[in-house]
């Protein structure tokens, strides 16, 4: 018999956001109705896909500078970091990282978006990066603007960077959003809110980083993530390493 | 007061929204950045094993096809080993296999599609072997955290009769929302699977 040596602690639904959100409307017919059915994890869940760096491009973690044609985007120059851990606070490397978001003035670089804000013609909106050893990344881009969506009809979304996050195995592959400190449409925005505990809501939300800003050049953003924690697989197997 | 065993909490879900295709497929939201790009594309010439097309429809509680839904997959190659380094099941390694791919329904039709191998089966927990098996994952407008599914083939009946998760399912009937039908068109092996997010005939979703 062939050792799965590991296993990811399961998922807390408490952190999550439950499928069926009333309040975000799209939620109404886009939830299952059905219990989710919970499995113990195979190779099929602990495994996941390994990227390799030489996909990305040198200015793949340049919001600034990798869509920049004829000068230089409009607006806030931030710099957003931090380190991606699992849930025992070890580092998570080579995880997979992907961002996009909208520019200054809240509007995307995509057909379907209609806003009446202009698009600006040297940003693109979307970068990715790995982490390195330690679990740490970074990026450089321009503090992304609110904007106004069809749900009730006066919402607008908080200023956010959408976060994708490949880490080691197929059950820890996240989507997320993450918000800036201070801005006062968080407490109302019914996507942020369909989390129920605050902590998670916290959890989502940069602090200003004074002490990684650069001088004269860019504020700093810093943003940890949390992947599920790998335990070792314990009594249907040997402990990894133990003979 | 009890000690608090103190681990992080995972980072909160949240939905990939409209926009999803800017940052992990630029191509479909209409502008090109990268140099190179994901794909749904996850056979090269030199993979080994049958060449199958997976396509279908996710389709939400009013029987409306998503039109802006993305859909990964991860499997095992055609021997079935993941190329991954935690399996470490006896099998060869097929180094033209990663075994990963994402695609984006279409704008119009809803319809997504991958191109890759069909897998071998899996050796699952407690030495039971699963049957040959395609895990997806579904993010979208309206999807708070990305739904988990399977998929399984019409053609390894007696496999799937004997496959350790399909046999969890205790409703029978839902068990068959997890196999895609073979057909074939044009001389490619096609599997059709449609997957419905809420109402009759749902398809089962994983907390995995």
């Amino acid at each position: 018999m062939t050792e799965q040596d590991h296993e990811y602690l399961p998922r807390n639904p408490a952190v999550h956001p439950p499928a069926f959100a009333p309040d975000y409307k799209t939620s109404v017919l886009r939830s299952p109705k059905n219990a989710l059915i919970s499995l113990q994890q195979s190779l099929s869940e602990v495994t996941g896909p390994v990227f390799d760096r030489a996909m990305l491009g040198p200015k793949d973690n340049d919001l600034i500078l990798n869509y920049a044609k004829d000068g230089l985007p409009v607006g806030e120059r931030i710099v957003v970091h931090g380190f991606v851990r699992d849930e025992f606070g070890r580092p998570v490397p080579d995880a997979l990282v992907e961002v996009w978001q909208a520019n200054a003035g809240g509007r995307y670089r995509h057909k379907k978006d209609q806003y009446i804000a202009p698009i600006d013609p040297n940003f693109g909106g979307c970068g990715r990066m790995m982490t390195d050893a330690s679990g740490y990344y970074f990026f450089r881009t321009i503090k992304p603007g609110p904007y106004p969506w069809r749900n009730r009809i006066n919402d607008w979304r908080p200023s956010h960077i959408h976060f994708s996050i490949a880490g080691s195995g197929w059950a820890q592959r996240l989507i997320t959003q993450m918000y800036f400190e201070g801005d006062p449409l968080i407490a109302h925005d019914p996507i942020l809110r369909s989390i129920r505990d605050d902590e998670a809501v916290r959890g989502l939300i940069a602090p200003l980083d004074r002490a990684h800003g650069i001088p004269l050049d860019s504020l700093a953003y810093r943003f940890d993530i949390v992947l599920r924690g790998a335990r070792a697989t314990l009594f249907e197997n040997r402990l990894q390493g133990g003979s | 007061m009890l000690n608090q065993l103190n681990t992080l909490r995972e980072t909160a879900s949240q939905t990939a929204g409209p926009y999803v295709h800017i940052g992990l497929a630029p191509h479909a939201a209409g502008f090109d950045i990268f140099e190179k790009n994901f794909s749904n594309v996850l056979a090269g010439p030199q993979t080994r094993g049958e060449r199958i097309v997976i396509e279908g429809r996710v389709i939400d509680g009013s029987g409306t096809p998503l039109r802006d839904v993305l859909v990964e997959i991860w499997q095992a190659n055609a021997d079935g080993r993941y190329n991954h380094p935690a399996d470490r099941q006896p099998k060869p390694l097929d180094s033209a296999f990663q075994g990963w791919g994402r695609a984006c329904s279409d704008f119009e039709t809803g319809l997504y599609r991958f191109e890759t191998v069909k897998p071998g089966p899996v050796e699952g927990r407690g030495g039971r072997v699963m049957a040959p098996h395609v895990n997806f994952w579904i993010v979208a407008r309206g999807i708070n955290i990305g739904l988990n599914t399977r998929m399984y083939f019409s053609d390894e009946a007696a496999a799937n009769a004997a496959d350790p998760v399909l046999n969890l399912i205790e409703w029978e009937v839902r068990r068959k929302t997890l196999i895609a039908e073979r057909s074939e068109r044009d001389g490619a092996v096609v599997y059709r699977f449609d997957i419905r997010i809420q109402g009759e005939a749902e398809t089962v979703f994983f907390d995995v």
